[in-house]
C-alpha cells in the first residue's frame, strides 16, 4: 500500500459529512435540527468546492448560502416553529412513494456518473505514483517533464507531481462576469473575438432579478397595517 | 486501504451530487413543514452546484483538455445567487400564509383546490 493521498482523503472525509447530514435532513422529523443539518451539510459542499480547485467558489458557498440563505431559512424557522408545527408527520404511503422515488433516481444517476472511463481518476500528474518512492521519484521527473503549461491551463507541477502554485480563481471570474475571458484567450473563435463570450448579459440580468426579488420579498412581508386601525 | 490512495475523479463528485440531489427531492416530497420543502430545494441546488463545480475542475480527469474549465464555477455562482433570490421570496410567502392561516402545513394550503 503506497501513502495515503490527503486530497482523497479530505474528499471522502467531506464527501460522508455532506451526505450523512444530507440524508440527515431528510430522515430528522423535527425543523430546527432539519436547519442545524443543512447548515452542516453545505458547510462540507464548500470543503469539496475547496477540493476541486474552486476557491472563489467555496468562499461564496460559505459566505452567501451558509452565511446569508440558511441564516435567512433558520430565521423563518424561529417564527414559525410554535407547538405542532416543529414536527410534522408524513404519513407511510408518502414515504413509500418517496423512496421508490429515490430508488428509481439513485439507479439512474449514480450508474450514469460512473460510465465514463476517463472520470473515474484524477489528473495524470498529480498523481502519486511519482512520489511513492525518492529514487523514483527523482528519475521520472527526469525523464517525463510535466507538459509546459500555457496561458490558462494548469500551474506548473513540481518534482512530487503537487502543483506549485495555488489555483487562484478570483480574478479570471470576475473577468468572465465582466465580459473578457481570459482563461481561453487561445481558443476563442474568431467571430467571439471582441466579446470573448463573457458573461456580462447573464450578470446583468442576474443583478436586476436579484434587486425585483428582494424589493418583492420585503414587499410581500412586511408587517400589515390591520384596515381597521387606520386613523 | 486501496481507496485512500487513489486519487479522485469527476466520478466521486457525480455520486456525491446524486445523493443530495435525491435527499432533496427525497426532502421535497415527504416534508409537510413549508419551510422542509424549501430545505429540499436548496439540497437539490447543492447537488447540481457539485456536478458544476467538478465538470469545471481541471484537477479531477484523465483528459483534462476537455474540462469545462471557469464556465462550470461560473454557472455554480449563478445557481448560488438564484438560490439565495428564491429563499428570499420562498420565505417571505411562507411567512405570509403563516400570518394569514396560522400554520405552515403545505397540506393546509388548499384553498385554490378546483
Amino acid at each position: 500500500m503506497g501513502p495515503v493521498n490527503w486530497h482523497t482523503f479530505f474528499f471522502y472525509l467531506y464527501a460522508l459529512v455532506a451526505c450523512g447530514f444530507g440524508v440527515a435532513v431528510v430522515i430528522s422529523t423535527n425543523i430546527v435540527r432539519m436547519a442545524m443539518y443543512l447548515i452542516v451539510s453545505l458547510g462540507a459542499t464548500a470543503g469539496l468546492f475547496f477540493l476541486a480547485g474552486a476557491d472563489f467558489v467555496g468562499a461564496m458557498q460559505l459566505m452567501i448560502y451558509v452565511g446569508g440563505t440558511l441564516v435567512l431559512l433558520i430565521f423563518g424557522v424561529m417564527l414559525t416553529a410554535q407547538g405542532p408545527l416543529i414536527s410534522l408527520r408524513t404519513s407511510g404511503g408518502d414515504w413509500i412513494v418517496a423512496m421508490l422515488l429515490a430508488g428509481c433516481l439513485g439507479a439512474l444517476l449514480i450508474p450514469a456518473g460512473l460510465t465514463v472511463k476517463s472520470w473515474n481518476t484524477g489528473r495524470p500528474d498529480v498523481k502519486e505514483e511519482v512520489a511513492q518512492s525518492g529514487a523514483q521519484a527523482v528519475l521520472v521527473s527526469a525523464d517525463q517533464k510535466p507538459p509546459v503549461p500555457t496561458a490558462g491551463d494548469m500551474p506548473d507541477v513540481n518534482e512530487d507531481g503537487i502543483p506549485d502554485k495555488q489555483p487562484i480563481t478570483a480574478a479570471p471570474l470576475g473577468l468572465g462576469l465582466l465580459g473578457a475571458r481570459v482563461d481561453k484567450l487561445e481558443n476563442v473563435p474568431a467571430a467571439l473575438r471582441p466579446g470573448m463570450s463573457g458573461y456580462l448579459l447573464p450578470f446583468e440580468v442576474i443583478s436586476v432579478h436579484l434587486l425585483v426579488v428582494l424589493v418583492g420579498a420585503a414587499y410581500l412581508a412586511r408587517s400589515k397595517r390591520r384596515a381597521g386601525n387606520r386613523s | 486501504m486501496q481507496l485512500l490512495t487513489q486519487t479522485v475523479g469527476v466520478s466521486h463528485f457525480l455520486v456525491v451530487g446524486a445523493v443530495l440531489f435525491i435527499a432533496g427531492v427525497v426532502c421535497m416530497a415527504v416534508k409537510r413543514n413549508a419551510l422542509g420543502v424549501l430545505m429540499g430545494i436548496e439540497l437539490v441546488l447543492n447537488g447540481a452546484n457539485i456536478n458544476f463545480v467538478a465538470f469545471g475542475s481541471k484537477f479531477l480527469r484523465s483528459d483534462s483538455a476537455y474540462a469545462l474549465g471557469l464556465d462550470g464555477q461560473l454557472i455554480s455562482l449563478f445557481v448560488i445567487v438564484l438560490a439565495a433570490a428564491e429563499a428570499a421570496v420562498a420565505l417571505a410567502i411562507t411567512l405570509n400564509f403563516y400570518n394569514n392561516h396560522s400554520t405552515v402545513d403545505v397540506d393546509r394550503a388548499d384553498e385554490l383546490k378546483g
